[in-house]
């Protein structure tokens, strides 16, 4: 026993509070398994002969009555009603080494009383009871109490009232107006009283003022970031994956639909449902599918040597511990490996349970950009533009598909000058010089290749015949080749070439006839280094101006110097063959032998317009349809080259233009749409028992998805393979006894400090027998019987005469009930990491009131992302609104949580965390006094102190004391804060450089007309209020 | 009258219970400043007394992170060397978990630097460690038989500081902390320091490997930075020097205390405690980073350069923590991740830590701290025997550490790899028996240092973990 009460000095909470539990009930006459035996069992009895068959001694199981009571060797461990031929009991007594139990070198004991107590239940018959949480819930009667000093509120206040008599406790008086206030304000909203809400409601003591207050809470948007906060820490929401690079990862459209879900009051099963099977519902609207994203919220890894199925196995066994946290509130953990030691979950329970996501498409192994399967979400602006386009889109494509007159006649005179565009005749020149020096070859094909000598400036002539027939343009084709530099057709070192001119006469026999060429074109146009070209861009119809805009500019056609290219200049006026023509190819850019390295001249008969390219871009289906007789072409074909013709009609060309513009400007609109990770469904990969949790193992049997086998099966058993949407409606089914209570357990947390069985993450048989175990099932069963509704159950809750209790225990009570487990009074607690920076920034007024969105980066301290890498990163912060957004929205970096956060203790979220420790430590105390955030909102505070606060130091204490905790201040706490503004306005005035440092802190400009010493004085006292207890504390 | 005392002892008792052992005395300080701070022995943790008289109070663990190879480092091997360039038998490597030379062709790299015999034990490990090899061989026993689970930094890492792979458990140091509390009330008792060399891949560390996992997260191991702001949060705001820092944090706790005194919430006089903490950090911490005023001969025994943020300048504050108290001091050098060039950057990342590990040593042993000390200089895992290029892949089966200090017998090796350095067959040492040795010597039994947690009693060694007796004085 002198052991004992060590251990209970240093240990903590839980031994403490089954020492109390057993000393409340020691004088009880009626002991109760589950509350009084079950739990010595569990801790001491159950690693040996509990669930786990492998770990199983002796064949004994103690966790089920049948094991307990029947005889095996001739011994019988539980015979009810007598302990003396119990053989548990005769070995827990024992003294023999050998026949102890639990054994000796088991490092367990049992004390006098927990012998004591088995023997007495052995004695009273030995009642077995299946297990508090895995039996179905009941219903039980409200208990009549008297309805003293007005306690009764609500059927709540009956089952505290009964627990209270029996433990000869007495609830505590109302509390006083300003704390309900604070205290529906943080529970609620996670924000402090506006000075509207103060004023409204202390000065309203109507019977409906409580209530009204708490409708206004619960219908404001500020509910649902408070309610995320709790629901994202355990589904574990962040915003990086997690595992060694630690990249991000955009899933905060998750996060949004989460408070939305919170706001509306989605009922909780259909909620539980969208999360798991939200992809898998008939015509899944984007908020299903977003919903959906549940399922890859866990942590991802991108490090190179991770072997895929390993990983694979890694994100399946997080998946069945997370919805086995959140929704059954017990750990499926431990069945990985083994069966559970202390629950009836087997590994099998595991591995089908597993199954049930098996059909989740995903990879082990990610590239560090891509991490899987994501929808684009557009926000609301992005999806007015979206609608626009989409409009003019619409009207555009009617435009060009209405069918008229003019354009048929049109398309008949393309549809002849394309089939006669093909014909172009090659005219092998029969002389080429070159003016420069250039070796000239006239090769087999009719090209002229260009070697020896390089001159800047060069100019090739070239005469050749032309054969019979009326023509009706030129083409000059640019081929690359093989000796030329960079493998182009020029001879410019990046084989371009820059024809400035081109002229064409005709030679009759006494004189020379100058041949006038119109509409150049080209099947390319340089337009790299085009900004001081006149023409920005180095067109073919700069080789026909005549020079007028000077000789250096002209086609060139980099950097697709390695592709035939070819410009077609088109005749003024027919030319008649049977002629010579003399060609002059002036190429007079003069920088870099821009000079012509392989060309070849053509002409053609085809009907104007001729332009470059024409003809030879067509679509073979096209083509094949151009051949045929007009009258010819079946329906499907007339549409095809009538769509085609529109799509190059130079009538529709604007028409043309625009279209393009508007989809290339929607395509650019829908790039920058927000994504979200989402579920998409696979055919299922097989599923195996894993020996021991090994990945490498596998010899296990196959399993198909299925619920625990110990707890109520599924209805609609009669698929040949169940799926997530009947495992999620399994879930928030009647017969399913969990998913509710553990549900408003941990509702009753939020509200009431603890839950009322304590341990949140597990209601198993090693959790905590609840104190209150007919409440938790009366809150349990309202939820279900009003259709899940969350904001109903809340408010029960929070109506109730036991939350509105003062948290100020009398000394009996903190004697009698340390930990208030009988909830003879309201509980005192730390508001969350998120909820202490909303405070501060609350209360400066600097707080944005916006909801959702990508998520934000205040201030961090430098360098606190260098040791992550594969990238490397610094953390950028955000300027504007940005910086003033409430905690939930800050970067959730799974690695380096923002530090002010951790402190705090938010989660990390890389597993299910239900139950956030509060812990007090002088990190905590750093980060709230030295953090630039709290400086920047304190000086902001400051300002608005001197120019709200009143005349007198005296009204400027009282209205800055009265902003940030709802009170006046008591003459003796006036007296500190009007002392440290003394001597901080006389320090700084001592200093004026402090102070000017002190108020450059931060983004927000400071008020050019308030004397710099006075708001550093009170920035000092705003920095003080901000670090209170009492501001940041929930009582 | 009576209500108020009876009130202040019920306060107390609460304190007591729930603060973990949260020092009263700096609540009575704080109340009465003529109370010396100096009077304090620091918190106590929930071992209380340690199971068996404990050999040292503290460890300084040298993390080689990336996985340093063991080939070029503690574990000779002539018959690998032989074998350089010519196929890994298929029985060695057959059905064996490989990283990135997942497919590729194995083949055998010797050994890339000589090995020869140091101190007057003649312990035999590679030349690149000259410093370790002169100054303190006859210190450290050599452990080759190590073997772990987790092929991939991330949870490699992981498993090598809480004993599982699986997120959110605490890791060593927590647990150290929590279990045995802190000589210092004016620093954590868990403190982690990085440098990062310039030859391997600089693969991530995350703050996950010094998180106190479902402990209270008081005892969270707190990084102190060599470069910048030494603890996150440790400088006064802008304009506010530290006679404005302490009368701020006076009238904070001077409310506190009047609100206390309505409604007697223990809470309340631990956060005023914090505050107190706090304060005293602000004033100690940059005092202790400050290395300027040691004595050149030290600075230079070390290789260090005040405020370069070197594992040697670590190593040097890593002796400045521990005689002030700190429980646990983990120094990672991040440079081990040798995939190419493992020749030239073995060299390199060992003489980044060779001088400050040895200078460590050599300046507890002068203050007479060595034998109240652990060291450990480990690794998450070795480097495979087969040549990944020039280079060598993560390998898990079989790799090196040391230990020197209190309780450890010097100038021995344990255990050892089969003859190509692949798996550990002699006297095979998982990582939970080092953490069962390591709680050993601070006095603790692995199997009685556990924490309830989602139904189950955890511990750092899970269900594992043996004392390596061997090695033990």
């Amino acid at each position: 026993m002198k052991t004992n009460m060590k251990k209970i000095i240093s240990l903590p909470c839980a031994l403490l509070f089954v020492f109390f539990g057993v000393n409340a009930h020691a004088v009880d006459a009626k002991i109760e398994f589950n509350r009084d035996i079950r739990p010595i069992l569990s801790d001491n009895c159950y690693a040996c002969h509990g669930p786990d068959s492998g770990a199983r001694k002796a064949g004994l199981r103690l966790d089920t009555e049948e094991g307990a009571k029947s005889k095996r060797k001739g011994n019988t461990a539980v015979v009810s009603g007598n302990a003396m031929q119990s053989e548990l009991y005769k070995r827990i007594v024992s003294v023999d080494a050998h026949e102890q139990m639990p054994p000796p070198k088991s490092n367990k004991k049992l004390d006098e009383k927990q012998k004591e107590l088995i023997k007495k239940w052995i004695e009273q018959g030995a009642n077995w009871e299946g297990h508090w949480s895995f039996i179905s819930v009941r219903n039980p009667t409200v208990p009549k109490v008297i309805n003293s000093k007005g306690f009764v509120r609500n059927d709540i206040d009956g089952f505290i009232l009964e627990k209270l008599a029996q433990n000869k406790l007495e609830h505590s008086k109302e509390a006083d107006r300003i704390t309900l206030l604070r205290r529906l304000c943080f529970d609620l909203t996670g924000l402090p009283p506006t000075k509207e809400q103060v004023k409204s409601f202390t000065g309203d003591k109507g019977d409906k003022s409580y209530e009204n207050l708490v409708d206004q809470l619960l219908s404001s948007p500020h509910y649902g970031e408070r309610m995320s906060v709790f629901w994202l820490d355990l589904v574990r929401y962040a915003d990086s994956v997690g595992y060694h690079g630690d990249q991000s990862v955009t899933v905060w459209p998750f996060r949004d639909w989460v408070i939305q879900s919170f706001n509306k009051n989605t009922p909780f099963d259909r909620f539980t449902i969208e999360q798991i099977a939200g992809d898998l519902l008939p015509n899944a609207s984007i908020e299903n599918k977003t919903a959906s994203g549940y399922n890859r919220l866990g942590m991802m890894s991108a490090e190179g040597g991770v072997q895929d199925k390993e990983y694979l196995a890694k994100y399946a066994s997080e998946r069945v511990r997370n919805v086995s946290g959140v929704w059954l509130g017990t750990t499926l953990g431990c069945a990985e490996c083994h069966d559970h030691k202390f629950d009836p979950f087997t590994a099998k329970d595991f591995y089908s349970m597993e199954a049930f996501f098996a059909d989740i498409t995903e990879r082990g192994l990610y590239n560090g950009s891509d991490f899987g399967p994501r929808i684009s979400l557009p926000s609301p602006e992005q999806q007015q533009q979206l609608d626009s386009l989409d409009d003019k889109i619409l009207s555009l494509k009617k435009v060009l598909d209405m069918n008229t007159s003019a354009l048929e006649q049109q398309q008949l005179l393309w549809e002849t000058s394309v089939r006669e565009s093909s014909s172009w005749q090659i005219l092998k020149p029969e002389k080429a010089v070159s003016k420069g020096g250039a070796k000239l070859t006239i090769a087999d094909d009719g090209s002229v290749l260009a070697s020896g000598k390089k001159a800047e400036k060069d100019t090739y002539t070239l005469n050749l015949k032309l054969p019979g027939g009326t023509f009706t343009a030129l083409k000059i084709e640019a081929l690359p080749h093989p000796s030329l530099p960079a493998g182009g057709s020029g001879r410019a070192g990046n084989g371009n070439f820059v024809l400035s001119e081109f002229k064409v006469n005709l030679m009759n026999k006494t004189e020379t006839q100058v041949v006038a060429l119109v509409d150049a074109s080209a099947t390319f146009e340089q337009d790299v280094a085009g900004e001081t070209n006149p023409y920005k861009k180095w067109t073919a119809s700069s080789a026909i101006d005549g020079d007028v805009k000077g000789d250096g500019w002209g086609w060139a056609i980099f950097p697709e110097v390695n592709k035939p290219q070819h410009a077609v200049f088109q005749l003024n006026e027919n030319l008649k063959g049977e002629c010579v023509l003399s060609l002059v190819l002036e190429q007079n850019h003069g920088k870099g032998f821009h000079t012509l390295g392989n060309f070849r001249i053509s002409i053609t008969e085809a009907p104007k317009p001729v332009k470059a390219g024409q003809g030879a871009s067509l679509p073979a289906d096209v083509l094949v349809i151009l051949a045929l007789d007009p009258l010819k072409r079946s329906e499907q074909q007339k549409q095809k080259i009538a769509s085609h013709y529109r799509s190059l009609a130079p009538a529709l060309e604007t028409s043309r233009k625009e279209l393009i513009a508007s989809q290339n400007k929607r395509n650019e609109i829908e790039k920058s749409f927000s994504t979200t990770l989402v579920t998409v469904a696979r055919a299922p990969r097989t599923i195996k028992v894993l020996a021991r949790g090994n990945w490498m193992d596998d010899s296990g049997a196959v399993v198909l998805p299925n619920i625990p086998t110990f707890l109520p099966a599924i209805k609609s058993a009669n698929k040949p393979r169940l799926d997530r949407q009947d495992l999620a409606i399994w879930l928030v089914s009647r017969e399913n006894p969990l998913t509710s209570r553990v549900l408003v357990n941990r509702l009753w947390k939020l509200f009431f400090g603890t839950g009322i069985s304590k341990k949140l993450d597990d209601v198993g048989s090693q959790g905590e027998w609840p104190s209150h175990p007919e409440l938790l099932d009366f809150l349990a069963s309202y939820l279900v019987d009003n259709n899940w509704d969350i904001k109903k159950t809340i408010k029960l809750m929070v109506m109730s005469g036991a939350y509105r209790q003062s948290s100020v225990p009398s000394a009996e009570l903190a004697e009698k009930d340390p930990f208030n487990k009988w909830v003879a009074r309201q509980a005192r607690f730390r508001v969350e990491a998120e909820f202490i920076r909303d405070n501060y920034l609350a209360i400066s007024g600097l707080l944005v009131d916006k909801q959702g969105g990508p998520s934000v980066k205040p201030f961090q301290p430098p360098g606190y992302w260098a040791y992550l890498n594969f990238p490397g990163r610094e953390w950028q912060k955000d300027n504007g609104e940005s910086v003033y957004r409430r905690g939930l929205y800050t970067h959730w970096q799974r690695q380096y949580l923002h530090p002010a956060m951790l402190a705090f203790d938010a989660s990390c979220r890389e597993e299910c965390s239900a139950d956030r420790v509060r812990s007090n430590t002088p990190l905590q105390a750093l980060a709230l006094l030295n953090d630039p955030c709290e400086v920047e909102a304190a000086r902001v505070f400051a300002e608005k102190i001197l120019q709200e606060g009143g005349n007198t130091d005296a009204d400027k204490v009282d209205y800055a004391f009265s902003r940030t905790v709802s009170r006046l201040p008591k003459p003796k706490e006036k007296e500190v804060m009007l002392n440290l503004v003394v001597s901080y306005r006389k320090s700084f005035t001592a200093d004026p450089k402090a102070a000017k440092d002190f108020l450059a802190v931060g983004d927000r400009t400071l008020s050019k007309d308030l004397a710099e010493i006075e708001v550093a004085a009170w920035g000092g006292l705003a920095r003080a209020l901000f670090n209170l207890h009492e501001t940041i504390t929930r009582n | 009258m009576n209500q108020i005392i009876n009130d202040r002892l019920a306060r107390r008792a609460f304190l007591k219970y729930s603060a973990g052992g949260l020092g009263s005395m700096a609540l009575a300080s704080m109340l009465d400043p003529k109370i010396s701070y100096a009077s304090q022995v620091g918190s106590k943790g929930v071992i209380n007394p340690v199971h068996h008289n404990p050999r040292v109070k503290r460890v300084i663990y040298l993390y080689m992170a990336g996985g340093m190879s063991h080939l070029e480092t503690w574990d000779p091997k002539p018959t690998l060397a032989k074998m350089n360039g010519q196929p890994m038998p298929e029985s060695v490597t057959k059905g064996q978990q490989i990283a990135q030379l997942q497919g590729a062709k194995l083949n055998c790299l010797g050994p890339q630097h000589p090995f020869q015999k140091y101190g007057k034990s003649g312990i035999e490990f590679s030349s690149i460690f000259p410093e370790l090899g002169a100054r303190a061989a006859d210190h450290m026993c050599i452990i080759r038989s190590l073997y772990t689970e987790a092929i991939n930094h991330d949870p490699a890492h992981t498993f090598m500081n809480t004993g599982t792979m699986i997120n959110g458990r605490p890791s060593m140091g927590s647990w150290l902390w929590y279990g045995l509390g802190s000589e210092t009330e004016s620093l954590p008792g868990f403190v982690v320091m990085v440098s990062t060399g310039k030859f391997g891949q600089s693969q991530p560390i995350a703050a996950r490997q010094w998180h106190s996992g479902f402990l209270p997260s008081k005892f969270q191991g707190v990084q102190f930075r060599g470069t910048g702001e030494p603890v996150l949060y440790i400088r006064n705001p802008k304009g506010v020097d530290e006679s404005r820092q302490a009368e701020l944090i006076k009238a904070v706790q001077s409310l506190d205390k009047l609100e206390n005194e309505v409604v007697a919430d223990p809470e309340i006089e631990a956060r005023i405690a914090q505050y107190e903490l706090a304060y005293r950090m602000q004033g100690s911490v940059p005092e202790l980073m400050d290395v300027s005023k040691e004595p050149k001969k030290v600075l230079e025994a070390y290789g260090a350069n005040p405020g370069d943020g070197s594992f040697a300048s670590n190593c040097l504050l890593a002796r400045r923590l521990a005689e002030r108290g700190v429980r646990f001091i983990q120094l990672y050098h991040r440079d081990w991740d040798h995939h190419g060039s493992v020749k030239d950057h073995s060299l390199g990342t060992a003489k980044e830590v060779d001088r400050g590990a040895a200078a460590l040593i050599e300046d507890l042993k002068q203050r007479g701290m060595l034998d109240e000390t652990l060291i450990v200089f480990g690794t998450e895992f070795g480097r495979t025997p087969m040549a990944q290029g020039n280079g060598r892949d993560h390998h898990i089966k079989g790799f090196s550490m040391w230990l020197a200090g209190g309780g450890i017998k010097g100038g021995m090796t344990y255990g050892n790899t089969d003859e190509f350095g692949y798996s550990a067959v002699e006297k095979p040492v998982p990582v939970h028996d080092l953490h069962a040795t390591m709680l050993h010597l601070m006095g603790i039994d692995h199997k009685k240092l556990s924490f309830r947690f989602q139904g189950r009693d955890f511990r750092l060694t899970d269900v594992h973990g043996n004392v390596i007796k061997d090695i033990l004085t």
